[in-house]
């Protein structure tokens, strides 16, 4: 039996365990987002896919989907929120388009066209983090994490190699790999891992690659992200079982 | 160990020659203390920022005369630490006006690096790549920018002498400046994937080839950009018919020539060994190994400019400073590999006595030979097959060193990189055709200074002399303000102790105030 909230005035219906933002997405509607990964946990932290329920605003990725919940989502004043959150995001990192090799696959950049964010608006921070070159076939450029925790939970989560961790607090913290050195050499990451494949920007660079893909053939040059991210919606909506209901049903 | 490869000479810090001169050449004054200063400073919106200062005494003799121009430097320090494969697309950010060239030297040295020999389809997709950017650039220069100077005159009433005059006038003319231009931007994007910042080329090989689609939408315009180029060089032989002293002598001077040529003494943009010639047309080392360019060609440093002064070695840095470029490519290859291109030069050389090959303003017809003959290669390689390969890349033995070198379409422009175990960028040493015409620049005005300025009262009219002699170089300050006329000037008369005796200012809609 499938219960309904409303979602921009649309019915939506989900089954039991899914988030407000996974039974968006299974029911075809887009809510913008970076740190939410089909895949993975929810992790509540980019804030981009905050909802209006209420008066209140939410986090979808991490909120249960209610019977009968009021959300609001694709509206002007969530939509500006959401555009300072990615100036915010663009001006803290080196995130210089025209010459990174993620342009065109980058979640970062297809969400900002997305939401037409047309200036960096802040002045922007220039870090200087050195890159680490280390591995024979991996390349990780820090100056353009946002912090997503994305590689650290696929290392963790599914690789069982636990190679990424975020360290420091507040406008320090950082990505870290995790070895005594801190260089990438001495983990045993392997291009095959999960963690290779889920950073949303361009922080971790299979070596060599670079610009190989041609302008029109990457991914977001085909359909724009919110199209893609319906697409990577689980679907059929996900049967069964979650860690907090183990048992219950 | 030193890497003298990278040193400067001299190294900072040491005492540079005394270039004070003895002879006139206006290079540094004998006594500036007594002479007023003159400022011409175009600001310019793109990296090339060019200014001219002249010394002036009481009675308008000029004593100094020098072209200075903000280079750049930075990109080489910015690049640092950089894998070496974004190199390519980065390195298009330090030129807004061509920055192909710098995609393609670039690749060109990453070649090196991954140990690539390239595939036929790959070199023939940049080729093209290429041979589009020297047909923009050139239509852009000869048709935006020059044309008012050319048909107009030097020192014509400076409301209409822009594009706007030359599209009220000569419509025609304008009308093919633009669609010329246009034709080059469209090879630029189908195989870089876009008309600026692409991607095409990569370490070893180009993303893309070019598909039988995209082949046909080209070649259904060439023929008529091949017949537009031809009616260019009959336009730029009627100027130079009318105005025969004027464009022989202006900013004339004698000079030595470097630049690429193909194994067989062609013209090739692409690819090839150094060619230098004095300026009495010997040869001083021919068919030289680029990729070791630091054998034959030094880096000096002038105390008054940011810019370096490349020099050829074994003339040394007061005499060895030579012109690249247009000019000296069609004049110093021995032949033009493409039919319709290789007449014209041989019109050319043989104009006037053979005068002209050897006049600053020659440079305008060069340049229209070049771009006949890029449109007729861009019309050979749309007929081969191989541009439709799919042999993209290839690797081999990893390099630590990468030279890559091609004929830009303002003249040889060089990229040296030096790339560490983990793939990063530790050195870079970049050549721009601007840098290696910084001197011969400098010559042009001085020249032109003695021949129109000197003992007169500056106008608006001889001011613009200066600027057609330096337009003639096509240097990146020139194009950085997309038209002619519109280059924001601002000559100050200053006395001895710096107080402004009176200024002349041209703001950017032309207007003098
Ligand atoms: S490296 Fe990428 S995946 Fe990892 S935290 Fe940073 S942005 Fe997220
Ligand atoms: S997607 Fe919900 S907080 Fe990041």
């Amino acid at each position: 039996m499938t219960d309904t909230f409303q979602l921009d005035g649309a019915t939506v219906s989900f089954e039991p365990c899914q988030t407000v933002m996974q039974a968006a997405l299974t029911a075809g509607r887009y809510i913008p987002h970076l740190c939410y990964h089909p895949e993975f946990k929810p992790h509540g932290s980019c804030k981009l896919c905050t909802i209006k329920v209420g008066g209140r605003t939410l986090s979808a990725c991490t909120m249960p989907a209610e019977a009968g919940l009021q959300a609001e989502s694709n509206i002007e004043e969530l939509n500006a929120l959401r555009r300072t959150l990615l100036q915010m995001l663009l001006v803290e990192g080196n995130h210089f388009c025209p010459s990174c090799e993620a342009s065109g696959n980058c979640q970062l950049q297809a969400t900002a066209y997305e939401l037409q964010v047309m200036t960096p608006h802040f002045n922007q921070f220039f870090p200087d983090r050195p890159l680490d070159g280390s591995h024979p076939d991996i390349l990780l450029d820090f100056n353009r994490c946002i912090l997503c925790e994305l590689c650290v939970r696929a290392s963790c989560e599914m690789d069982g190699k636990n190679v990424f961790a975020l360290a420091g607090r507040g406008i320090t913290k950082h990505l870290i790999v995790n070895a005594e050195s801190g260089m990438l050499r001495d983990t045993d990451i392997a291009l095959e891992d999960k963690a290779m494949h889920v950073c949303p920007v361009g922080v971790i660079l299979k070596k060599g690659v670079g610009f190989s893909v041609p302008i029109g053939a990457r991914r977001y040059d085909q359909r724009p992200v919110g199209a893609q991210a319906l697409d990577d919606a689980p679907r059929p909506a996900i049967s069964g079982s979650c860690d907090a209901c183990e048992g219950k049903s | 160990m030193v890497d003298t490869r990278f040193a400067l000479y001299p190294p900072y810090g040491t005492d540079i020659p005394n270039m004070n001169d003895k002879n006139g050449n206006l290079e540094t004054a004998a006594h500036p203390e007594n002479l007023r200063r003159v400022a011409i400073d175009p600001v310019s919106r793109v990296e090339g920022h060019g200014k001219v200062t002249l010394l002036l005494d009481e009675n308008d003799r000029v004593h100094q005369v020098r072209l200075h121009i903000v280079e750049f430097r930075g990109f080489e320090k910015f690049v640092q630490g950089r894998p070496y494969w974004e190199a390519p697309v980065m390195v298009q950010r330090l030129c807004g006006i061509c920055p192909v060239s710098h995609h393609i030297a670039a690749s060109k040295a990453m070649d090196m690096i991954v140990g690539a020999t390239l595939t036929p389809t790959a070199e023939k997709v940049r080729r093209l790549m290429h041979y589009g950017q020297i047909l923009q650039s050139h239509a852009l220069h000869f048709f935006h920018l020059s044309s008012p100077d050319l048909l107009f005159g030097f020192d014509s009433d400076v409301a209409r002498r822009n594009i706007a005059g030359i599209a009220a006038a000569y419509p025609e003319v304008a009308k093919r400046g633009v669609l010329l231009r246009k034709f080059g931007q469209e090879v630029i994007r189908i195989t870089a994937g876009k008309r600026i910042h692409g991607t095409g080329s990569i370490p070893g090989g180009v993303n893309k080839n070019v598909s039988t689609e995209e082949r046909d939408y080209l070649l259904k315009d060439i023929e008529q950009m091949i017949a537009w180029s031809r009616d260019a060089l009959v336009l730029v032989r009627q100027l130079f018919e009318q105005n025969l002293d004027l464009y022989n002598n202006f900013g004339r001077f004698k000079t030595h020539t470097l630049n690429l040529v193909r194994e067989d003494g062609a013209l090739d943009l692409y690819h090839g060994g150094l060619r230098a010639r004095d300026m009495d047309g010997n040869t001083l080392f021919d068919h030289y190994d680029s990729r070791h360019y630091w054998d034959v060609i030094f880096e000096d440093v002038k105390p008054w400019s940011y810019m370096k002064f490349p020099f050829l070695r074994s003339l040394g840095p007061e005499r060895g400073w030579y012109r690249v470029g247009p000019l000296s490519r069609v004049t110093q290859c021995d032949f033009i590999p493409t039919p319709l291109a290789n007449q014209a030069r041989k019109a050319f050389m043989a104009f006037a006595g053979g005068s002209v090959a050897g006049a600053t303003m020659g440079f305008h017809w060069a340049r229209m030979i070049e771009m006949l003959h890029a449109a007729e290669l861009i019309q050979e390689l749309l007929h081969d097959p191989d541009l439709q390969g799919n042999d993209l890349v290839s690797k081999g033995q990893r390099q630590e060193r990468g030279v890559g070198v091609i004929e830009a379409p303002r003249g040889t422009l060089i990229h040296h990189y030096k790339v560490d175990e983990h793939d990063q960028i530790v050195r870079c040493n970049l050549i721009v055709s601007t840098t290696h015409n910084n001197q011969a620049m400098n010559e042009a005005i001085r020249q032109v200074a003695r021949q129109y300025l000197d003992g007169r009262k500056l106008t608006e009219g001889l001011l613009n002399h200066i600027e057609v002699a330096i337009r003639a170089f096509d240097p990146c300050l020139s194009c950085a303000t997309h038209a002619l006329g519109k280059m924001p000037l601002q000559v100050e008369l200053l006395d001895v102790e710096g107080g402004v005796l009176s200024t002349l200012a041209r703001s950017a809609d032309g207007a003098f105030s």
